[in-house]
Order: C-alpha cells, then sequence, then structure tokens
C-alpha cells in the first residue's frame, strides 16, 4: 500500500476520536443550549416548560443516541442542523471557509515574504549589528500576542488616517476583489508579522547550519556567486524546517483566528466555533470541529509530501 | 530572478494595504441608520428570547400591548386604552384599529388571546409565564376590545404585558408554527435578513400604526470587539452603536463627532451571599458584610465611577434613599464586632463566582470586594466562569457568594416575586425569606393606591437591606453613541431601542 494510500485510511478513524472528544467534552461543561438561551431567566421554567424546551433542542436523548444519530447522519454527508443559525452545519461552514483560507493564505504570503528573506539575511550576516537588529525584531514580533497588534493597527488607521476597512459586511473576492483584499490585508498583516518573526528565527538557524556545511564550501571554492551559493545550494537544504513551522501554522489558521476575527469583526471560522460553544449549538460545533481537523490532517500529509520534494533523499513511508 | 519575484510580491501587498486605506466604508443612503453592537442576537421568537440583544432587536419588529417609556410611564403600543375594574381582577384593552402585521393583516383580540394562551402554554417555553400566572382566561369581546380575568388582583400585571416577552404575535402565524424563523410582528420595522453573529437588516414597515419612521432602515453589524466600534464610529462608518464597556463609553465625549447618550438603568450590580451556607446563614454574618463594603470604592473602581450606588429598589419613583439604609455608610469596626458577635472574631473563608465579561466589570468587582473584606478577616477566593457555566451553578445555587448583574423591573412586585416571596421560581437561588418579605410583596401586589403601593415597597426595601441576603452595589448606566448627524434618539432605563423608530440621519 503506498504511503499516501495508508495515511488516508488512518483519516476516519483520527476523525471519529475528534468527534467522540469534542462530543463529550461540550456536553460535560456544566449549562446547556436552555441556559444559553435564557441565561438566568432559565430559572423560572416549570419543569414542564423545561421537558418541552429539552426535546425541542434534541437534549432528551441519552447521549449514546445522540452520538449514533450524529453519526448516521455523517455518513449521509449531513452534519446536522445549527440551532444558533436555523440552516444545516456543512452551509454554515462552507459560508465562512472561504473567507478563513483566504486569510490564511495571505497571511502565510506576508509571513514567508517577510521571514525568509529576513532569515537569509540575518544567517548571510551572522553576528553583525545588522544580524542582531533582525533577531531583536524577530524577538518582538513573536513575543507581541496579535490582538495588541490588530488593536494597534485599528488605532493607527482610526485615529491617524481617519479611514478603515469596511467590517461588519463581509465582501467575497469573486464579488468585490478591491473590496475583499481591503478587508482582509490588514487582518492578513496582523496574523503574518506574528508569523514572520518565527520564519525568521527558523530560517536563519537552519540557514546557519547549512551555511557550514562542505557542500556549501565546495560550491563556493568552485566560484559560484555568492548569490548562487545562497539561493540555489543552501536556501533549498534550509526550508525543511520551514516548510514543517509552515504547515503547522497553516493548519492552524485553518482553523479560524478567533482573536483577530473578533477584532476586525471578520465571519470567519473561528468564531463559528467560539460562538458555538457560547450558545451551545452542539451540532455546529460537532461538525466544524471536525472539519478544522480533517484540514489539519490534509495539510500535514501536505506537508510530509512536500519532504520529500524539496529532499529527494527522504523517501516517505521506509523504514 | 528569486529575489525580483520576492521584490513585486513585497509591491504587491503594498498597493493591497494603501487599498485598504483608501477604501473607506462605502457611503449608505442617506436615510439608512448604521449601526453596530458587540453582541448579536440570539434568536427570534420574542416569547423566548432573555438575551438583552435579542429583546433590543425585537422591540423594533414586535409590539407588546403596552410599553415604557422614557420615565417609566405606561403608553399605548398596540392597545389604545386600559382599564383595570375597581376590585383590580378584570384588566381591559382596547386596541388600535389601525394596528397590522407586516403581513397585512389587523391586529386583532383574537391575536391577543393566542399570544397569551401561547406564553401561558407550558410546551412553549415562554419565561415570562410566571408573571401571567394570574390570568384566568382572556375574552375576546368584540375584534378591538380584549378582557383579561384574573383570578385575584394582580396590579404589577400591566407592567409585566410592556415586556417584549410578552408582545403580541398573529394568530395565523402561531398556527404556521415559523415564530422562531420568521418574525411577523406590527413593530416599525421588519427583518428582512438576518446573519446570525455578523449582521441585520431592517426595512422601515411602512404600515405600522405609530407613524412614519424617520429612517428607511437600520443595517445592524456586529462589530464583536467594542474598540473597533468605537474605530468604525471615528471614522464615520457606523452612525450609532450599543455599548456595554463603560472603559469605552467614556472614550466617546473625547470624539468631537460623536454623542454618548448615558441613560440610568434598572439593572443592579450586587454581591449575593448564599444564607443557606453557613457563616452566611448568621444574620450578624452578612451584616458585617454588608457594613465592611464601600459600595462606592466598589462604582468607581470597577466601573470607573459610571452609575450611582443603589439600594435593592431601583426604580426612581419606589426607591429610597441609599443613605437611609442599614450600613450604606462604611463602618469597619461595626463590621468587626458583628463578626465577633457571631463567633467569627477571626473571620472565614469563601468563594466568590463572577462570569467572565457579564457584565464586564464583573471581575473587577469581585476584587475590590475581596480586598475590602480581608479588612474584617473574610479571605475571598475569586472563580471566574464562562458565562454559560456561571448561569448553571447559579440557577443551582451552588456557591457562597456570587458578583451579579441582574435585571430590574419598573415594578418592585415584578422585579423580585421570582427572589423574595416564598413561591418565587428562583428562592433556590436566593435562598432566604421571612413572613415580612413575603406579606409586603403580597400586599404590594394586591394594593391598587399608588401612594399606599410605596409606603409597602419602602418598607420592604428597608428590611431586606438591614437582612443582607444580598449586598446591593449600584446600577450602572446603559450606553449608546451616536454621529452628530443622528438625532431624535431618547434612552430608557430599560435600554431599549425602540427610540430608534423616530431617529433622523442627517448628511
Amino acid at each position: 500500500m503506498g504511503y499516501v494510500t495508508r495515511r488516508l485510511v488512518t483519516f476516519p478513524l483520527v476523525l471519529i476520536g475528534v468527534s467522540i472528544l469534542v462530543f463529550v467534552a461540550i456536553r460535560l461543561v456544566p449549562g446547556d443550549s436552555i441556559t444559553a438561551m435564557l441565561g438566568t431567566e432559565a430559572g423560572l421554567l416549570t419543569p414542564q416548560q423545561r421537558v418541552a424546551l429539552t426535546a425541542y433542542f434534541g437534549l432528551d436523548q441519552n447521549w449514546l443516541v445522540q452520538y449514533w444519530h450524529w453519526l448516521l447522519g455523517l455518513f449521509r454527508g449531513d452534519l446536522g442542523i445549527s440551532v444558533a443559525y436555523g440552516k444545516p452545519v456543512l452551509d454554515v461552514i462552507f459560508d465562512r471557509f472561504p473567507l478563513t483560507l483566504e486569510l490564511a493564505f495571505l497571511s502565510m504570503i506576508i509571513a514567508l515574504a517577510i521571514g525568509l528573506p529576513a532569515g537569509v539575511f540575518a544567517a548571510t550576516h551572522n553576528g553583525r549589528p545588522s544580524d542582531l537588529m533582525v533577531r531583536i525584531f524577530a524577538m518582538v514580533g513573536q513575543s507581541t500576542p496579535s490582538f495588541v497588534v490588530g488593536l494597534l493597527i485599528i488605532y493607527m488607521l482610526s485615529v491617524g488616517f481617519g479611514a478603515l476597512p469596511t467590517m461588519g459586511e463581509f465582501s467575497p473576492f469573486w464579488k468585490d476583489p478591491l473590496r475583499n483584499l481591503s478587508q482582509l490585508i490588514f487582518p492578513a498583516i496582523t496574523l503574518g508579522l506574528a508569523f514572520a518573526a518565527s520564519v525568521t528565527r527558523i530560517s536563519r538557524s537552519a540557514m546557519l547550519d547549512v551555511l557550514s556545511d562542505d557542500y556549501v564550501r565546495t560550491a563556493r571554492s568552485k566560484g559560484a556567486s555568492a548569490r548562487s551559493v545562497i539561493w540555489r545550494h543552501a536556501l533549498p537544504n534550509a526550508l525543511i524546517p520551514v516548510v514543517t513551522l509552515s504547515g503547522m501554522e497553516f493548519g492552524y489558521l485553518l482553523g479560524g483566528a478567533v482573536l483577530v476575527e473578533k477584532i476586525y469583526a471578520l465571519p470567519g471560522l473561528g468564531r463559528v466555533v467560539l460562538d458555538a460553544i457560547l450558545q451551545r449549538d452542539y451540532a455546529l460545533l460537532q461538525g466544524s470541529v471536525l472539519f478544522i481537523a480533517f484540514n489539519f490532517m490534509v495539510v500535514n500529509l501536505l506537508v510530509d509530501l512536500a519532504y520529500s520534494a524539496l529532499d529527494p533523499r527522504i523517501r516517505l513511508g521506509e523504514r | 530572478m528569486k529575489r525580483r519575484s520576492t521584490a513585486k510580491l513585497v509591491s504587491c501587498l503594498a498597493i493591497a494595504a494603501a487599498l485598504g486605506v483608501a477604501m473607506v466604508g462605502s457611503p449608505a443612503s442617506a436615510a439608512t441608520l448604521r449601526m453596530a453592537w458587540s453582541q448579536d442576537a440570539t434568536g427570534l421568537d420574542p416569547h423566548k428570547q432573555t438575551a438583552f440583544s435579542s429583546i433590543r432587536l425585537l422591540e423594533l419588529i414586535y409590539e407588546p400591548l403596552v410599553r415604557l417609556d422614557a420615565n417609566l410611564q405606561i403608553v399605548p403600543a398596540v392597545a389604545d386604552s386600559w382599564q383595570f375594574s375597581s376590585n383590580g381582577t378584570e384588566l381591559t384593552f382596547k386596541l388600535n384599529p389601525n394596528a397590522k402585521f407586516q403581513n397585512g393583516d389587523p391586529v386583532t383580540s383574537a391575536d391577543v388571546k393566542a399570544s397569551f394562551e401561547r406564553i401561558l402554554n407550558e410546551a412553549t417555553g415562554a419565561v415570562a409565564r410566571a408573571n401571567f400566572l394570574s390570568i384566568a382566561n382572556i375574552e375576546a369581546v368584540d375584534p378591538h376590545t380584549v378582557v383579561f380575568h384574573l383570578s385575584q388582583p394582580d396590579v404589577p400585571l400591566l407592567t409585566a404585558m410592556t415586556n417584549l416577552n410578552a408582545a403580541i404575535i398573529s394568530a395565523r402565524e402561531i398556527e404556521k408554527g415559523a415564530i422562531s424563523t420568521t418574525p411577523v410582528g406590527s413593530g416599525p420595522f421588519k427583518l428582512e435578513k438576518w446573519d446570525p453573529n455578523s449582521r441585520e437588516i431592517l426595512v422601515a414597515n411602512k404600515a405600522w400604526a405609530g407613524g412614519a419612521t424617520g429612517v428607511e432602515g437600520i443595517n445592524i453589524s456586529v462589530l464583536p470587539d467594542e474598540t473597533a466600534i468605537l474605530a468604525a464610529m471615528r471614522t464615520g462608518q457606523v452612525d450609532f452603536a450599543l455599548l456595554n464597556d463603560p472603559l469605552i463609553a467614556t472614550l466617546i465625549p473625547r470624539e468631537e463627532r460623536l454623542v454618548l447618550n448615558r441613560a440610568p438603568v434598572l439593572a443592579y450590580h450586587v454581591l449575593q451571599l448564599n444564607p443557606s451556607r453557613k457563616p452566611m446563614t448568621e444574620l450578624a454574618v452578612r451584616q458585617a458584610i454588608s457594613c465592611a463594603i464601600d459600595r462606592k470604592e466598589v462604582l468607581d473602581t470597577a466601573s470607573l465611577g459610571e452609575g450611582k450606588v443603589t439600594g435593592p429598589i431601583t426604580t426612581p419613583s419606589f426607591a429610597a434613599d441609599p443613605n437611609s439604609l442599614f450600613c450604606y455608610k462604611r463602618d469597619v469596626e461595626k463590621a468587626k464586632k458583628l463578626m465577633a458577635d457571631a463567633g467569627y472574631a477571626k473571620g472565614f473563608s469563601a468563594t466568590v463566582i463572577a462570569a467572565t465579561g457579564e457584565p464586564p466589570t464583573a471581575a473587577a468587582e469581585a476584587q475590590v470586594i475581596q480586598s475590602q473584606l480581608a479588612e474584617i478577616g473574610v479571605k475571598l477566593d475569586i472563580k471566574v466562569m464562562e458565562l454559560n457555566v456561571y448561569v448553571d451553578t447559579w440557577l443551582k445555587g451552588d456557591f457562597d457568594m456570587a458578583v451579579a448583574l441582574n435585571g430590574g423591573s419598573a415594578d418592585p412586585y415584578s422585579m423580585y416575586s421570582r427572589y423574595w416571596t416564598k413561591t418565587g421560581n428562583l428562592q433556590k437561588v436566593a435562598n432566604y425569606i421571612d413572613d415580612t418579605l413575603d406579606g409586603l410583596m403580597q400586599k404590594g401586589r394586591a394594593e391598587t393606591d399608588p401612594a399606599a403601593r410605596k409606603v409597602i415597597f419602602s418598607d420592604f426595601e428597608k428590611h431586606l437591606a438591614e437582612m443582607s441576603p444580598w449586598i446591593w452595589l449600584y446600577t450602572s448606566y446603559s450606553y449608546t453613541a451616536q454621529q452628530k448627524s443622528v438625532q431624535g434618539f431618547t434612552a430608557t432605563p430599560i435600554g431599549s431601542l425602540f427610540g430608534l423608530s423616530k431617529v433622523t440621519v442627517q448628511q
């Protein structure tokens, strides 16, 4: 069996594990859909009223039955109906996913566009003041929480420039690309900056390792130009840890960036999950977490495949 | 080659960034109000929603029989006039003959009857049911006259009917069974679109019996972070906003183009003691806690002084001067003596629960109280919980002390019968009742003379403060912010946004 096939076979097992975890965890937390809807007023309900509402939310069956129904639905491609949105869970997820995907791509592009050159620059200027500067920036960037960067950007835009991208009403890329980019560029910068800092640090240390390797010395002694040594000989070999890091980060970003989505009022997956927890929208929470887990696994698989593309010496699945 | 493509990428990003700055919110048409709030409505069934933002949205769409104005006086809504019989057991309403539902049907007595029967039906799960149990039957005398026959005199019933949870719904829509997805009210606006946790689009209801609205519609955006709401108001992207956090609200007056509306509200911040748990079972211990707390300091520290120290009753026409109540002036010596009398001279340890962000001041209040009570030897452990977990714990009465923000009502009976009567549904949360409190509540419910009611509730308030099952702290403000171009909004003590029906936006 090929490596990819073997990995694909494990997908359903992992997903079932994830779904059981989420299913049990959210039900163990005190509070239910009724308290989420009525708050403290839920205390005014008579026992009969409570029974009626429990049936309305489908909480009257025992956990096993609930889970079984959910699982059967899953095999038919039906993740249930979201109570908060009043529509199928899959519709809610697919409404929100394009934004999350686009935001993840944009912030990756920003992070790599800044992080890689900065890391290479620092490695080739190792020990010089310019290297120190890059390292300080990377340290600060990595340790500043994204919500602080986000709030600062919003503050600067609104107070300094008196302008803000439209918030609260999101335009998809295919409807109005310019407006869409104007809405996503700052959130992408917010997320990208912190990640750029990690990329800088990782690519710097990987480059330093590679630059001290024999083949680099050989290339130099053969008279290859400094540029060719760095970009053609050294960098591709330094990319493995960067790919690992980027894959992890991209997987996380596909799960939505709760804080940044909140600050910029973006209707992404992160807020769907958060709101589903706060509103005890069980079906939506289970469905969206499953979807996020699935994406994460796909990204991981792609990262593994990228290794062998980058370095032919790595053969996947061989012992 | 690679370097060149990186450079291209960076310049692309720079252009995109510049675009972002240039693309200021596209101007809406002059007559549409662009509104923002941080918490979205959670559902559309007016009889089942209790969340603040759900009520705020639905009161623009549905109407009750009567409503409260800015002075908490009862004024017409669907009903034009109303009359209690002399013995207080019959309440007759004359409906506005022009009132129409948004589907074109007239609002008739049959709809009123169907709405209240829906509320009273336990299968509905309507929370307001508890307020209407005195209704024995409802008689639709003619299409525009409806009589409520009561099993006992119930004066606060009329105030309870001002609540949106008693909204009038079309009998035809109730039969269709789509109340929770398709709102059809008789109010000033129609809901055209709702994207939960993202936005609402409301359009003016041209057939509204209350007259023409000042705007063509309202576009509500959910901006979950109030800092972002402030930023969006600064750049003129939002005309009107609802704010929760006093920290943000107090920044509004610094902006030249913005106006802050502040209205004192009936909801109260309170430290709930649990008198069923030792040592709060002892009156002296509860009183000691009351004497040890500096309410003004809690207000100033946790809420930037944005509010007013309050006794149990928060309705201005019924409320006593807080200084006349038991131990409203901090007295640590007296508190220590009371603790010693109760046998707790060395103090005790207890846990206080608070909800995250609800209200935004909860954790800060708990911290101030913690430091104040430390002075009489009470060691408080603060437990901050996610709202739902808090609600669940609170409803079970499973706490030593709880920092809470509880809703108020214009009528003291409606406000407190759930806690301080022997049959109150939330007795298990209050965990304290005595004959005096219960007796005064029952008297206040039946008494029809306003002056006599005032005396009754004043005695009630005094007794409650002295028994100190809870330590009432302060009432805060409801905040809305608007551009100077927005005019005609009146804020009310119940936080209602119904005033938006008369708002105009000038260009």
